[in-house]
């Protein structure tokens, strides 16, 4: 997001929770959410598919709520108004095809308005067809949960991502002969498939809320979180839309400013300038000696955390000036004394929902799985689960090399401290028993944790492992 | 209710307190500059910035000539007892468009461990890739705050005609410096030159001046990567190769052929004469820098993209003319370079033309003494 957009989105949210306030609140958060998915989405090379891409992201939202909600929410009349709202909202925005002065509020001119209603119609019959006939079907819950897996990695592997924009194009008229996979670039449907598994997956346990379809929409694609999170919890972020909103306290107004502008500060003055001279690509191979090498690589170490941080302190101040309190993403991370206390701490949103629709079922799984009759030992279980867990949150970035070996280097650090931590629990305790000691073992902590977190991201920054290879040993001057 | 008063009482402070400070920054013009991480944190830059491509060259065009001048390793360096001090100034050719440092004019003649008086020669690349006479005026004004020993100010036609003299956004940035010039050396500009930037007080407030502020801590960051990567431009593996077959044209900028002589008006003369003012005692080579002389199509009528045959020849007439007249020390070495040692202009040499050329110059230099 531009710093424009970003200050148009926080002056919309401050006209209404200090004007408009409760008037209307739930439709202004639903409308608006839906206007931002198309204004956001960038411009794309495929004829009319950056217009398509926020529809495809509202028609799977709509089926996903209907088929995780429970009956007496289906049956609620105001569905359909909300429907008619989205479909009106989305037809006018295809309408402004013919009003160039207004095509600002999407990405290119929007397609032709007959495909408009082929793809509702196709939508419509789709929907009627594969939800008609069940009320609640768990089968299909988990068809959906692998389809949504599904598109998440068609747009994460590029390979995939390669032959998606092919038959587009193929699909389009358009010339084949300049293919990219960065033709097709989804805006936020990292941050959309995981908030719909979360809803699919409560819904199978049985822990889902009652939802209506806007208050659904409006969670899944809530504007200030869109683009960079944080991945709220359905049943938190529904207590905040139903609470009456009066207006803006004074407390709300002061911490709703002070997390604007400190995220304006991070994302635009720190994290902007630290992007000049963060390690990449291009000048990982040209960096000359060993002390610039650090520098380029702290300097990405501290521009990927204002960057992020700067964006969650954005999308939690907009939030508050509207009545929602969504959750914190990052605490200190860096200040962290071991690498578990730093994962409990960074992009913490994401990390509980690899936790809880992960990690959490594969550890009740290898503790009932049984190797000759025996259970795993408690060491094998950990290493799995972490390695697995952050193979995966690597892949939730993209899936390439680079990233599974940025999980398999968190993976294996949180293992080793697990083991560590159990080894030297008892005798640490008894060592650190000054405040001097405590503060050593501490400070000594925070270093070794930010220095392997550093080094991790050196596979995140840069895109394959011949390049990482050459900054690590560029860094022990090993080359 | 505090609390309310509270939050209105930091908008009004903090309103205030933004209005007062542009105010004291717009009265006050902090020359914020000369205040350089160069020199200090990083080694100085070997030339001064310039940058199309910052992303990649690490490197960026701005306005403040303090702040260019601070990033210069020149500014850094105090004279030793043994150094000679040769200032280079002139236009791309000099500054070395697609050379890396140590392979442009001042590279080459640094390699070459030059000596001169006794003392050993250091040449200092103040050169910047824009053709004008003025420009040169003005960072030879800069330069001379250095105590250099020799001057070797390489110019070409390109740099003469008189419309060229200000569109240089570095001179029409630098409104401020030219009227110094012009009051202390007699650098003749036009009052109401519209190229020339004219600031308002709402320009000079931190807010009016938000870019440029923002130039010279991009320029400190940028020293990061240069002292990491010692990359300061981009150096494309390929790139169009300078020109050879030519348009059968015979214009040059105003004039009609065979009339660079007659109207002398119409070129920047002053601006030579000014830079031979502000050079002072100090000895001066005034070089005119190998140009292409291309033998492809049409060749008979132009030198190459820049000259028609006949305006580079009066040029050349007229150079020889007034050096003698004024007693200039001037050399002319257009012919020197082949045509296949230029790169991507009629101007820019291949290391291997900078090497001729400084080979050419070494001689000269050596027989420079105050």
């Amino acid at each position: 997001m531009t710093i424009i957009q970003i200050l148009i989105v926080v002056v919309a949210a401050f006209f209404w929770g200090m004007v408009m306030r409760e008037r209307g609140r739930a439709w202004f958060l639903l409308v608006a959410s839906v206007l931002v998915i198309f204004w956001l989405q960038p411009a794309l090379p495929i004829r009319g598919i950056d217009f398509w891409i926020p529809v495809g992201t509202l028609v799977i939202t709509i089926f996903s709520w209907y088929i995780t909600a429970h009956e007496e929410a289906r049956r609620a009349g105001k569905n359909w108004v909300v429907i008619a709202v989205v479909a009106g909202i989305v037809l006018l925005l295809n309408l402004i095809r013919y009003f160039p002065a207004a095509q600002f509020l999407t990405a290119s001119r929007p397609p032709q308005i007959k495909i408009y209603f082929a793809i509702l119609l196709v939508s419509s019959l789709t929907f009627l067809l594969v939800t008609g006939l069940t009320k609640y079907n768990r089968a299909l819950l988990s068809i959906s949960i692998l389809a949504l897996i599904l598109i998440f990695l068609s747009i994460k592997i590029p390979a995939l991502t390669y032959w998606v924009s092919y038959g587009l194009r193929a699909l389009v008229g358009q010339s084949l002969t300049d293919v990219k996979a960065l033709d097709f670039r989804w805006l936020g449907f990292s941050y959309i498939a995981f908030r719909l598994i979360h809803t699919m997956r409560d819904r199978q346990m049985g822990r889902l809320p009652v939802v209506d379809l806007g208050e659904y929409i409006t969670f899944v694609i809530f504007f200030p979180a869109f683009t960079a999170g944080p991945i709220d919890r359905i049943e938190r972020f529904i207590q905040d839309l139903r609470r009456p909103f009066i207006r803006p306290g004074h407390d709300d107004l002061l911490i709703a400013g002070q997390r604007l502008l400190l995220g304006l500060f991070k994302k635009f003055v720190i994290a902007d300038a630290l992007a000049l001279i963060a390690l990449n690509d291009t000048n990982a191979l040209q960096v000359r000696a060993t002390g610039w090498a650090w520098i380029l690589v702290y300097a990405y170490t501290l521009h990927i955390y204002f960057d992020f941080s700067g964006y969650t302190d954005i999308a939690l101040g907009t939030s508050r000036l509207l009545g929602i309190h969504l959750p914190e993403n990052f605490s200190s991370p860096y200040l962290k004394p071991n690498l578990t206390q730093f994962w409990n701490n960074w992009h913490m949103t994401l990390t509980q929902w690899f936790r809880a629709y992960f990690f959490n079922p594969v550890t009740r799984w290898l503790r009932a799985l049984r190797v000759w009759q025996k259970p795993l030992p408690v060491p094998v279980m950990i290493l799995l689960t972490q390695i697995a867990t952050m193979i995966l949150i690597g892949f939730w970035h993209g899936v390439t090399w680079n990233f599974a070996l940025w999980g398999l280097w968190h993976g294996f650090g949180l293992f080793i401290h697990n083991r560590w931590n159990d080894l030297t629990r008892v005798r640490a305790t008894a060592w650190a028993t000054t405040p001097l000691c405590q503060s050593m073992l501490n400070i000594s902590g925070i270093l070794l944790t930010f220095h392997f977190v550093a080094i991790g991201w050196i596979f995140f920054a840069l895109s394959s492992p011949a390049v990482s290879w050459h900054v690590l040993l560029k860094l022990f001057a090993l080359r | 209710m505090n609390k309310e008063i509270k939050i209105i009482n930091v908008l009004i402070k903090g309103l205030a307190l933004f209005i007062i400070i542009n105010f004291i920054f717009a009265v006050w013009q902090p020359r914020l500059g000369k205040i350089s991480a160069y020199n200090l944190v990083f080694p100085g830059r070997e030339r001064l910035p310039f940058g199309e491509n910052s992303a990649q060259a690490y490197n960026l065009s701005l306005f403040d000539l303090d702040a260019m001048f601070a990033s210069h390793v020149i500014h850094g360096k105090e004279k030793a007892d043994d150094e000679f001090r040769v200032i280079l100034i002139g236009d791309s050719s000099v500054w070395g468009t697609l050379l890396t440092p140590e392979e442009t004019l001042a590279g080459q003649l640094n390699a070459a461990n030059l000596s001169a008086c006794g003392k050993n020669v250091l040449a200092y690349n103040l050169g910047y890739p824009t053709i004008s006479l003025t420009k040169d005026v003005m960072l030879l004004s800069y330069g001379m705050e250095y105590d250099p020993d020799l001057i070797l100010w390489m110019t070409t036609l390109e740099a003469f005609p008189i419309e060229k003299q200000t569109t240089s956004p570095l001179v029409a940035n630098n409104k401020e410096t030219l009227h110094r010039l012009a009051d202390k050396y007699g650098l003749e500009i036009e009052a109401d030159d519209p190229d020339l930037i004219q600031k308002s007080f709402w320009k000079n407030t931190i807010i009016g001046n938000r870019r440029a502020l923002a130039d010279i801590i991009r320029l400190q960051l940028y020293g990061v990567m240069w002292a990491a990567t010692g990359i300061d431009q981009v150096y494309p593996t390929d790139y169009v190769r300078a020109q050879k077959d030519l348009e059968a044209d015979q214009s040059f900028h105003d004039f009609a052929p065979s009339m660079l002589a007659a109207r002398e008006n119409l070129l920047a003369l002053n601006a030579l004469e000014t830079g031979v003012r502000v050079a002072g005692k100090t000895p001066m080579l005034i070089v005119n820098e190998p140009t292409l002389i291309s033998s492809g199509a049409n060749s008979s009528i132009r030198y190459n993209f820049f000259y028609p045959r006949w305006a580079y020849d009066e040029y050349r007439g007229l150079m020889f003319a007034l050096s003698k007249q004024n007693y200039w020390n001037y050399v002319d070495l257009w012919d020197i370079v082949p045509a296949d040692e230029f790169t991507n202009s009629a101007i820019h040499l291949t290391p291997v033309g900078e090497t001729i050329f400084a080979r050419e110059l070494a001689s000269f230099i050596a027989e420079a003494c105050k």
